[in-house]
């Protein structure tokens, strides 16, 4: 195990994400207060409660989710994709590490931000409502969980994309659409009966709602759902991980 | 002293159905500079891509200090250094930070004074704080250097060190590698210019068409290798050569007072002495005699030209 190139590739990571704080970490925190002044003061004020949460506060999981899933893609998938778009790539393959240690250093590092961002959006949302948590230790499971198989994909996708328009296809394509429609600003049972059954079978609105559950105690669908979800996540994304290990897929001609 | 390097048999056949490489087997001697020659697409950078764990071959097999580049590919792998035909870098990353990600990535811990030594020698360490972008296309050459030699590698290849760059720097790029063999570091480059061979190596491979057509000492490839032209000046002009010397395959100037005579060094004989009383018996008077070394370019074109 060469643990100290894990680390190399780790803070080198982390060091660009330090080195842009405004793009790091300001971004998502002024779309955060962004969301609140639509959707939780304009739209919020309309909506009293949901299920005996208040509306804004009711979003918060949603919002952070949304923005822990763009997170997690968008930085493991530039992770990769940058020293494969600068010519760089070589070092990582010379380099005296298994596969599996360069994906634990991109992808720790960015599911790492993630979970940054992710605190950084509850201490704003606390400025704006009252935020209970019923359940802490599950919200940081939860999201650490879902934090890292996002980058899981992210970084898989950095391998797969081959320019910077295809960086961009999935996340804007699949994964903000699953966000919008998994629940992130409504209760599934605020749906009709059909919409209900389709709103179902996305696999996202099950990481919302067991991220809901851990903060307010109530859920979409029952939490135990929830954490297969997010283990078929981790599951799919290892498999993929460890396919490529095995044939050098997009690395190794 | 066991070969730095052993290559066995290896081969390379991309996806695509390329071949790049068939068969190739050589040692590589500890504290070496071997020049590795061929023409574009012969070869040389998969062979090194392969080495390097770049590119996974398709036959044979090759170890690093007695390490299978597969099966123990990081012992064999903390051993090299690799320099890329390409300038890639980082561009916002400063140079100090860049061979500081370098070593950390061979899994050795931080040392800045070992750093400073290696870019103090590429003359890099007034740059050390300069972002790789700000930089020139030769000092950036000079940073991939650095970045391959911050874990102090005892095998460093250079994948065309000198292409693109100009007379100058080519001149300190030799100084520098014959710096590193001054310190036991093996080098291992590949180059289109075989003034470059030459000068540093102290074997030449020659690869054409994924194949190793030779594998020699450089003094011993220009002696066996290399032809030699005798000019003979003489006293008084020749019209026409006699028939009697037309035998020897000769060559008169335009003025006639310079004959040119071809012979292979390989041969038993070369003809000079019979060519010389030629001269005596036709009373053709011979002022002077100069002979000329074919150079490396000759040989290499011959080469390939005879394994084509």
């Amino acid at each position: 195990m060469n643990g100290r190139a894990v680390k190399t590739i780790f803070d080198h990571e982390m060091a660009r994400f330090w080195r842009t704080p405004w793009e790091s970490l300001a971004s998502p925190v002024v779309s955060t207060v962004l969301y609140f002044v639509v959707f939780g003061a304009a739209i919020g004020g309309r909506i009293p409660s949901v299920e005996g949460v208040s509306y804004g506060a009711f979003i918060v999981p949603g919002l952070i989710m949304l923005t822990v899933l763009q997170q997690s893609i968008a930085n493991a998938s530039f992770g990769i994709f940058f020293p494969k778009f600068a010519g760089t790539m070589y070092e990582i393959l010379a380099a005296p590490m298994s596969f599996i240690e360069v994906v634990a250093g991109y992808v720790g590092a960015a599911a790492l931000k993630s979970i940054i961002i992710a605190v950084v959006i509850h201490l704003t949302a606390m400025v704006f409502v009252d935020l209970p948590m019923a359940h802490p230790v599950w919200a940081l499971g939860f999201l650490t969980l879902t934090a890292v198989s996002f980058s899981l994909f992210g970084f898989l996708m950095g391998l797969w994309a081959k320019d910077w328009q295809q960086l961009q296809f999935i996340p804007l394509m699949v994964v903000t659409p699953l966000v919008f429609l998994g629940g992130a600003f409504y209760s599934a049972s605020m749906l009709p009966p059909f919409w209900q059954g389709v709103a179902h079978l996305n696999p996202v609105l099950y990481l919302i709602s067991g991220f809901r559950w851990a903060y307010f105690g109530m859920a979409d669908v029952p939490v135990g759902l929830s954490l297969a979800a997010v283990t078929v996540f981790l599951a799919l994304g290892l498999t993929a991980v460890w396919a490529i290990f095995r044939t050098g897929w997009r690395l190794r001609a | 002293m066991p070969p730095i390097i052993e290559v066995r048999d290896l081969a390379k056949t991309y996806a695509s159905g390329t071949v790049a490489l068939t068969g190739v087997t050589l040692d590589i001697r500890e504290g070496e500079i071997l020049a590795l020659l061929g023409p574009n697409g012969a070869g040389k950078t998969t062979f090194i891509s392969i080495l390097c764990g770049l590119v996974t071959p398709t036959g044979g097999h090759a170890a690093v200090g007695g390490h299978d580049i597969a099966r123990d590919y990081r012992a064999a792998r903390t051993l090299i250094g690799l320099v890329p035909q390409e300038i890639a870098v980082e561009p916002f990353e400063t140079v100090m930070n860049t061979v500081r990600f370098s070593r950390g990535l061979h899994g050795r811990a931080r040392d800045d004074a070992h750093l400073e030594q290696v870019l103090r020698s590429l003359t890099l360490w007034d740059k050390r704080d300069a972002r790789l972008n700000e930089l020139s296309g030769g000092m950036k050459r000079r940073v991939l250097i650095a970045k391959a030699l911050s874990h102090g590698p005892r095998v460093l290849f250079l994948d065309e060190p000198t292409a693109g760059v100009d007379v100058t720097l080519r001149r300190e790029m030799w100084a520098v590698v014959r710096d590193l063999r001054a310190s036991g570091v093996t080098v291992i480059l590949t180059t289109h210019y075989l003034e470059e061979a030459e000068e540093m190596a102290d074997r030449i491979g020659i690869i054409d068409r994924g194949r190793l057509l030779l594998l020699e000492d450089k003094a011993r490839l220009m002696h066996e290798f290399g032809r030699k032209r005798l000019t003979v000046e003489l006293t008084d002009p020749l019209a026409a050569l006699p028939d009697s010397l037309a035998g020897h395959g000769l060559t008169l100037s335009e003025n006639g007072l310079r004959v040119s005579y071809d012979y292979d060094t390989r041969a038993d004989r070369s003809g000079i002495a019979r060519l010389l009383a030629g001269f005596a018996e036709e009373g053709i008077g011979v002022r002077d005699l100069e002979t000329e070394q074919s150079s490396l370019e000759e040989v290499f074109l011959r080469l390939v030209e005879e394994g084509a």
